[in-house]
């Protein structure tokens, strides 16, 4: 709201630099903005949660070879089954997860070589 | 019985209905900081305005041992009044009865002062306190919500719409709000969620406090879904008796003129203020402050999006809506978050009859992954949308930059604006000379045998030429090239010229936005 004496006595904002197209600016930057993920390209080779839930089964185990579009394991969330399949070709590395277990989002399910 | 008698059994009724949810209800009401129903509705109205109707009206509710109790006004309370002497339809959900819970006649009394609202083409102001549906009432409490929605959706553009959150507000009731024009919050009562904390943690497991996860500063910062902060229920309550001020009854009038005032030109010099280096920040609310009435500007969604500002001021007299790019906040872009609030005012602005007057000073789209991602595509396509429907009068000043698609966005020639005026320190180019001499100069950049010396000096080249308001006069995109001491006079004199303008938009059902 309004605030005659604030305006008389400005604060110093911290502005940083913040480039656009070349440019340089001097602006403050929002929590909004210093909060966003940086992108990462997808590594089909890792599997990752992509809903906080539970493993109901899992049908591979470590070694073996699967085929793109093989299931992997079930992950119940939101009272569906979800069928994981692997998108790619490759060895079962590494299994970081078992049978009843609950995961959350974004957690390291299941590793192909 | 005698009228005496009649009137002594009036009162007693009227008594037991007053009393909401009882002493103990009411005590812990207060306790949480919160005024009850008929404080709040008292402490926005003029005094003495306040009328109440459906005093007497008991709840649907059969099963579950529901006939057995009693609900007083089943849980709201409805009413006309006036505020600054405007006339307003208003309801306050009543937390102290059965926790507010909505059932079928307390929706029903909701509808009825809507459907008075829209007929009377008044103001409607809805305060939400309310644990949800009332399980009990099942299906019909369903009914209820949508019977809301539809009305807020038939009196959107219509009639000012205004909630204002002073509880919980969950699940499905939050729609309601989401379709009205305006939304207060207040700091740790207003709690606006889909799904609560409790919920999110057990189906999901992700472990959040309900304030974070939806109290009232995460939706006035983060999700834009409130457009007014304030730190207390009587802070809030002055907000709303200001913006009412600004905006009129209904889509078929004006808002109410006041006395022309000058601003305070000791406190706000534009000289002062503005940095002609176009890489220098500034906060553009007070070029605002320097050109309006009595340095008044009421600033409508202030902690989301920052980097564009928006709201109410008057200009001799006159409400107008201001929108501004603020240099000091990422540079000014338009991104998701700052298109979406701007788009979403001026579609508000034009709905009600309220002049939009533009201050441009921005580098132009933000670009990055995560923009792009989120669709800044048809998010930015909303400005565009949105200006270029807009029939009311509008008057723009370029103040600095005007970059790319942003100078396009923000109200340009292109998309009709009334009057387009640029300060000499403008510059309306493709992009900005940096990036335009790389591209353009390209191999004769590299060519060269000293490179950074030719890059600079094609750059100087650039600036010198194109980075002037005097390219887009030349081609009459800009009409006219004003001195900022000369911005004021300029603005009301276009705005008392477009007065009386009359803009046909092609016939049609209505238009598909980029939603």
């Amino acid at each position: 709201m309004e605030n005659d004496e604030l305006e008389v006595a400005p604060e110093q904002p911290d502005y940083k630099p913040f480039v656009i197209l070349e440019e340089v600016y001097q602006t403050l930057l929002t929590n909004k903005h210093l909060a966003r993920k940086p992108y990462t390209p997808p590594n089909h080779k890792m599997i990752y949660s992509f809903i906080p839930g539970t493993i109901r089964k899992v049908f591979v185990k470590e070694g073996d070879k699967v085929k793109k579009g093989d299931k992997l394991l079930i992950l119940e969330a939101m009272k569906m089954n979800n069928e994981l399949t692997t998108l790619v070709n490759g060895k079962v590395k590494k299994i970081h997860c078992k049978t009843g277990e609950m995961v959350t989002k974004s957690q390291l399910l299941v590793e192909i070589a | 019985m005698s009228l005496r008698q009649k009137t002594t059994d009036l009162k007693k009724r009227m008594q037991g209905a007053l009393q909401g949810g009882g002493e103990k209800a009411v005590e812990k009401q207060k306790a949480t900081g919160k005024m009850t129903a008929r404080e709040r509705i008292l402490a926005i109205l003029d005094e003495g305005t306040f009328h109440e109707y459906d005093l007497f009206v008991e709840h649907a509710g059969k099963d579950f041992d529901m006939d057995k109790k009693y609900l007083p006004g089943d849980g709201v309370v409805t009413g006309t009044g006036n505020i600054n002497g405007y006339p307003i339809c208003i309801f306050a959900q009543d937390f102290t009865v059965a926790g507010g819970s909505l059932g079928y006649m307390h929706a029903k009394k909701i509808t009825k002062i809507m459907d008075h609202a829209m007929k009377l083409k008044v103001p409607l102001i809805g305060i939400n306190d309310s644990g949800g549906a009332r399980i009990q009432e099942g299906v019909n409490s369903l009914a209820g919500y949508g019977e809301i929605f539809y009305r807020n959706t038939l009196a959107s553009g219509v009639i000012p719409q205004i909630s204002v959150i002073l509880g919980p507000c969950a699940g499905g009731a939050v729609y309601s709000p989401a379709l009205t024009d305006f939304v207060f919050v207040v700091d740790k009562i207003s709690k606006m969620f889909i799904t609560g904390p409790e919920v999110i943690k057990t189906v999901l497991g992700e472990d959040i406090s309900m304030e974070d996860l939806c109290g009232a500063r995460v939706h006035a910062e983060i999700t834009g879904n409130a457009h007014f902060f304030s730190e207390s229920e009587s802070d809030c309550f002055e907000q709303i008796k200001k913006l009412v001020t600004f905006i009129p009854w209904n889509n078929s009038k004006k808002a109410e003129p006041f006395p022309s005032k000058h601003p305070k030109s000791k406190l706000f010099k534009i000289d002062d203020i503005f940095p002609t280096d176009s890489k220098k920040p500034y906060d553009v609310r007070k070029v605002i402050k320097a050109i309006c009435d009595d340095s008044e500007f009421f600033e409508v969604q202030e902690l989301f999006a920052a980097n564009i500002v928006i709201g109410f001021a008057r200009m001799d007299g006159q409400s107008v809506g201001f929108v501004a790019n603020q240099p000091m906040v990422l540079a000014g872009v338009l991104d998701v978050d700052s298109s979406d609030k701007a788009a979403r005012f001026i579609r508000f602005c034009d709905a009600f009859n309220i002049p939009l007057v533009t201050l441009v000073d921005l580098p132009g789209y933000l670009p990055g992954v995560d923009q792009e991602h989120a669709g800044v595509i048809r998010h930015g396509a909303k400005v565009l949308y949105a200006y270029s429907e807009a029939t009311v009068p509008k008057i723009t000043v370029i103040l600095r930059k005007a970059y790319g698609g942003g100078y396009i966005a923000m109200c340009s020639n292109h998309l009709r604006a009334d009057f387009v005026f640029a300060w000499p320190t403008a510059e309306i180019a493709v992009m900005g000379p940096e990036g335009a001499a790389n591209i353009i100069f390209r191999s004769e950049i590299l060519g060269s045998t000293n490179p950074e010396e030719t890059r600079k000096k094609k750059i100087e080249e650039y600036k010198e030429k194109f980075a002037n308001p005097y390219v887009a006069a030349a081609y009459g995109y800009v009409d006219a090239v004003v001195e900022p001491s000369k911005t004021r006079e300029y603005i009301i004199h276009s705005l008392e010229i477009a007065a009386h303008k009359i803009e046909e938009s092609p016939k049609k059902k209505h238009g598909i936005p980029p939603f």
